[in-house]
C-alpha cells in the first residue's frame, strides 16, 4: 500500500520545477558574481606583478615599464592594450630614460607552444635576456631551455643581426651564435626561431633608436594595481 | 629421445607425429643463434658488454622468480624465456649504460611485459622491447648516449658509465659518438657499409654486426624455430621503401643497404618481431605483420623525430597482432560459406 | 550508536570503499595532475571543498528539490562550488592554478562528486551526508597524494619540492609524464587488490578454523 502511494505520488507542477531551477540558478549566479568581484583585484594584481618581474628580469637596470603598441603608424604608450593586440613593453631606468624593449614572443616548441619574453636593446641591436613564460617541453630534456643556466646565459649579449643561429654545443664563438642543448636540439632551436621571428615582425615598426616614446606619467610605475 | 616429454600426457587424435619441439628447446635455439652477435659485442665493447647484458638477464630472471607462484617457480626458470628476454634486452642497450638501469629494464620487461599478462604465452607485447621502451622513456639521456666501440683500456676495462651507483647519474662525461642512423639524420653523414656489416661502429651492444645477426637467423630458419615470412617481409619492405625514396632524392634518403644494416633492424626483424607469442599465427597474417613493421620503421626513421624506429614499429605491430589474427583466420572446412536458415 | 554510524560513514570512504582504489572513480584528475605531491594535494583539497559543500547543500534541500530536476540542481550546486574553488585558487596560489590548469573546472565532471549526491547526500540526513563526503574526499585526497608522492620522488628525486636524494639522482622522467600516472596507478591498484585478497583469504581461514573447532 505504502509503496503504491509512493509510486502514485502526483508529479509536481511544471511551475514548481521551473521555480526550483530558477532559484538555484539565481543563488548560484549571485555566489559566482560575489566570488568573481572579490578575487578579481588580487588576480589582476598577480598577473601584473608577474609581468613586471619578467620584464625587469630580461632587461637589466630597468625599474619602470609601460606597454607600447603600434597604432596609426607609430609606436605609442598605452595603459591597457586591447585584447589580442601585439604589444611590447618599454623598460625605463630610475631617471625615466629609455633602456630597452621587453618583447613577448610565442611559437611551436617540441610539444606545445613556447611563450617567452626577451629583452632587446635597440641601440646595441642585442638581446640582453630571455625568460620562458610558458612551455610544456619534456621534463629533464626540453625544459633545459629555462632550467639550464648556461643556455639562458647565452641570451645575455646576443646579436640579432644577422639572425641568431643555433650551433652545436661548445662551438658558439660569433656574437650571433647560441650553443644548442645536448639532447634538446629541437626545443633550443624553437626558442631561437621564436626570437628571430618576433624580431623580424617588429623590426619595421620600432622607432629609430633615441626616438622611443617617453615614460608616460607616474601611473604606469605601479602597473595595474588599483 | 632423452628429452623430458612435455607435456607428459598426450591426448590427441591420430595420426600422431612426435616432434622434439618444446618451449625450452626453442628458447635454447634462439639463445644459441644469438651467441655470435653476443660474442661480437664482447669483442667490440669488452667487459662492458658482460656487465650490461649480465645485469639485464639478472633483472629479468629475478622478476621471473619473484612473481612465479610456488608451484611453477622452477618451471618458469627452466624454460629459459627469462634469460632470453634479458639477453635480447641487453643486446639493445647502449654499452655505456649504468648496470642498475639494465637491471631495472630486465625486471620491468618481465614484470610488466609478461607476468602481469598471465605469464608465458599471454603477453601482447614483446617483453624485451617493452623493457627497452620503459628505459628509453625513463632515462632518455642515458639511453641515447653512445660510446665508440672499444673501451680505452682494452678488453678488461669497462666504460665508466656502467659502474654508476644505483639511482645515481653517470658522473663522467666520457667520449661519446653517434650511431650511424643518428649521424645520417642529424649530420647528413653516411657510414661505410663494411663498418655496418661487421660492427665496429657506435650503437647498441648487439645491433652493430649485421652479418652475425643474419647468420643466427639462418641457423634459426634451418632449425625451423622461426617464421621466415616475418623477417623476409620486414627486410623486403625496408629495401623497397628506401629504394623508392632513393628514386626521388638519393641525397636526402638512405640507400637500401644502409637502411638494412644500420640500427636495430636486423636484431629486431630476426629475433624480436618473430617472437611466436606476439606475432600473428597465420601465414597471411605474418606477411601483413612484417610489411606493417617495415613500413613503420621507415616512416619513423625518415619522417619522424627519432633516428631509430624499430622498437616502436614492432611494439605497435604487436598491438595489432590480435586484430591481424582475427582477420586472417583461415576458414574452417564446411563453415562460413553460407548461412543455413 | 549514532556516533558509530557517522564514524562508519567516514571511514568507509577512506579505505574500504575508497573512491579510487576500490571504486576506480575520478580517474581524469587522478592521472592528469599527480605529477607532484603539491599538485595532488591542491587538487584533492579543491575536490574536497566541492564535495563537502555540495553534499551539505544537497542534503539540506533533499526534501525540497523535486525528483524530476534533481540532477540539474546537483550540477548547479556543484558548478557553483567549482567556480568558487577556481577563482580562489587563482587569486591565492596562481602558480598551483597554472599547473592544474583546465582540471579545476573539470572537477564538475568528476563522477565521484555527482555520484555521492545521487547515491548518498540526497537520501540521508545532513550530518551523515557531510561525514560521507568528508570520508570520500579524504580517500580521494589520500589516493591522489600517494600517487603524487611516488611520482615526484621517482620522477624528480624530491617530495614537496625538497630534494631527498643527493644531487646525482637520476630522475625517472617517465614518472612525471602521463604514462607514469598509468604505471603508478596500476601498481598501486595491484597492491591494494593483493592486500584485499590476502585479507579475505586470512578471514576465510579464520572462519574455517572456528568452524572445525566447534
Amino acid at each position: 500500500m505504502s509503496s503504491d502511494t509512493l509510486k502514485q505520488a502526483p508529479a509536481p507542477s511544471s511551475l514548481r520545477l521551473v521555480m526550483t531551477l530558477a532559484i538555484a540558478g539565481l543563488v548560484s549566479g549571485i555566489a559566482i558574481i560575489g566570488i568573481y568581484e572579490s578575487t578579481l583585484p588580487t588576480i589582476t594584481a598577480n598577473k601584473a606583478r608577474e609581468l613586471r618581474e619578467a620584464v625587469f628580469k630580461v632587461l637589466p637596470g630597468v625599474s619602470r615599464m609601460q606597454a607600447l603598441v603600434y597604432r596609426d603608424g607609430r609606436i605609442q604608450a598605452v595603459t591597457e592594450p586591447e585584447k589580442d593586440e601585439p604589444v611590447v613593453y618599454g623598460g625605463y631606468d630610475e631617471a625615466g630614460d629609455f633602456v630597452g624593449y621587453a618583447m613577448p614572443g610565442a611559437g611551436p616548441g617540441f610539444q606545445d607552444t613556447i611563450a617567452l619574453l626577451y629583452g632587446y636593446m635597440p641601440r646595441e641591436r642585442q638581446v640582453v635576456g630571455m625568460e620562458i613564460l610558458e612551455s610544456r617541453e619534456t621534463p629533464g630534456l626540453g625544459d633545459k631551455i629555462y632550467k639550464d643556466a648556461e643556455f639562458v646565459a647565452e641570451f645575455s649579449a646576443l646579436s640579432v643581426e644577422p639572425e641568431i643561429v643555433t650551433v652545436k654545443k661548445g662551438t658558439g664563438a660569433q656574437p650571433n651564435e647560441v650553443d644548442a642543448i645536448t639532447g634538446a636540439t629541437i626545443s633550443a632551436k624553437a626558442v631561437v626561431r621564436i626570437i628571430n621571428e618576433t624580431h623580424v615582425a617588429w623590426a619595421e615598426q620600432l622607432p629609430a633608436p633615441g626616438t622611443e616614446p617617453p615614460l608616460a606619467g607616474e601611473s604606469t610605475d605601479d602597473g595595474a594595481t588599483p | 629421445m632423452k628429452e623430458r616429454r612435455d607435456p607428459d600426457l598426450l591426448l590427441f587424435h591420430a595420426p600422431l607425429l612426435r616432434q622434439g619441439m618444446t618451449t625450452p628447446k626453442a628458447m635454447r635455439d634462439v639463445i644459441i643463434a644469438l651467441m655470435p652477435a653476443t660474442g661480437a659485442s664482447l669483442w667490440f665493447f669488452g667487459l662492458s658488454a658482460v656487465l650490461v647484458i649480465g645485469s639485464s638477464i639478472a633483472g629479468a630472471v629475478l622478476a621471473e622468480w619473484l612473481f612465479a607462484d610456488r608451484a611453477s617457480r622452477g618451471e618458469s626458470l627452466r624454460d629459459a624465456t627469462g634469460i632470453l628476454t634479458g639477453l635480447l634486452l641487453g643486446l639493445t642497450l647502449p654499452p655505456g649504460l649504468p648496470m642498475w638501469m639494465a637491471f631495472l629494464g630486465g625486471f620491468v620487461g618481465i614484470a610488466l611485459g609478461k607476468v602481469i599478462w598471465g605469464g608465458l604465452g599471454h603477453n601482447l607485447f614483446n617483453p624485451a622491447l617493452l623493457g627497452r621502451a620503459f628505459l628509453l622513456a625513463t632515462f632518455p639521456i642515458a639511453m641515447t648516449t653512445w660510446v665508440p666501440a672499444g673501451p680505452e683500456g682494452g678488453f678488461f676495462s669497462a666504460y665508466a658509465g656502467n659502474l654508476a651507483l644505483p639511482f645515481m647519474q653517470v658522473q663522467v662525461d666520457g667520449v661519446s659518438s653517434a650511431t650511424p642512423l643518428g649521424l645520417f639524420k642529424f649530420e647528413q653523414e653516411a657510414t661505410p657499409l663494411t663498418g655496418l656489416m661487421f660492427g665496429r661502429i657506435g650503437g647498441s651492444l648487439g645491433e652493430t654486426s649485421g652479418l652475425l645477426l643474419l647468420l643466427g637467423g639462418i641457423y634459426l630458419w634451418l632449425r625451423r624455430d622461426l617464421d621466415w615470412r616475418i623477417p623476409v617481409s620486414i627486410l623486403g619492405t625496408v629495401i623497397v621503401f628506401s629504394a623508392i625514396l632513393g628514386f626521388f632524392d638519393a641525397e636526402r634518403f638512405p640507400t637500401p643497404m644502409f637502411s638494412l644494416f644500420s640500427g636495430g633492424l636486423m636484431l629486431g626483424a630476426i629475433y624480436m618481431a618473430t617472437d611466436p607469442v606476439t606475432s600473428p599465427v597465420t601465414p597471411r597474417g605474418a606477411w601483413f605483420f612484417g610489411i606493417g613493421t617495415g613500413l613503420l620503421v621507415m616512416l619513423i626513421r625518415v619522417f619522424g623525430g627519432l633516428p631509430e624506429g624499430v622498437m616502436y614499429a614492432i611494439l605497435l605491430m604487436n598491438a595489432a597482432t590480435p586484430l591481424i589474427d582475427r582477420y586472417t583466420q583461415p576458414r574452417v572446412f564446411g563453415h562460413g560459406v553460407e548461412k543455413k536458415s | 550508536m549514532k556516533k558509530n554510524e557517522s564514524y562508519e560513514e567516514f571511514v568507509k570512504g577512506i579505505w574500504r570503499d575508497n573512491p579510487v582504489f576500490a571504486q576506480v572513480l575520478g580517474m581524469c584528475p587522478m592521472l592528469a595532475v599527480t605529477n607532484s605531491a603539491i599538485n595532488a594535494i591542491a587538487m584533492g583539497m579543491a575536490s574536497m571543498f566541492v564535495l563537502v559543500g555540495s553534499s551539505f547543500l544537497v542534503s539540506i534541500f533533499r526534501n525540497v528539490i523535486p525528483k524530476q530536476v534533481r540532477i540539474s540542481c546537483f550540477i548547479i550546486i556543484i558548478a557553483t562550488f567549482v567556480t568558487i574553488a577556481d577563482y580562489t585558487l587563482l587569486a591565492l596560489v596562481p602558480k598551483v592554478h597554472k599547473e592544474l590548469g583546465a582540471f579545476i573546472p573539470l572537477i564538475v565532471a568528476n563522477c565521484l562528486i555527482l555520484g555521492r549526491q545521487e547515491a548518498f547526500a540526497s537520501r540521508y540526513p545532513t550530518r551523515l551526508a557531510v561525514m560521507d563526503a568528508l570520508g570520500m574526499a579524504g580517500g580521494f585526497l589520500l589516493a591522489l597524494f600517494s600517487l603524487g608522492a611516488v611520482r615526484e620522488i621517482l620522477g624528480d628525486g624530491a617530495l614537496f619540492g625538497v630534494r631527498i636524494f643527493s644531487e646525482n639522482f637520476e630522475p625517472w622522467i617517465v614518472m612525471i609524464l602521463p604514462p607514469g600516472g598509468f604505471l603508478t596507478l596500476g601498481v598501486i591498484l595491484l597492491f591494494f587488490n593483493w592486500f584485499k585478497y590476502k585479507k579475505d583469504e586470512f578471514l576465510a581461514d579464520v572462519a574455517e578454523a572456528e568452524r572445525s573447532g566447534n
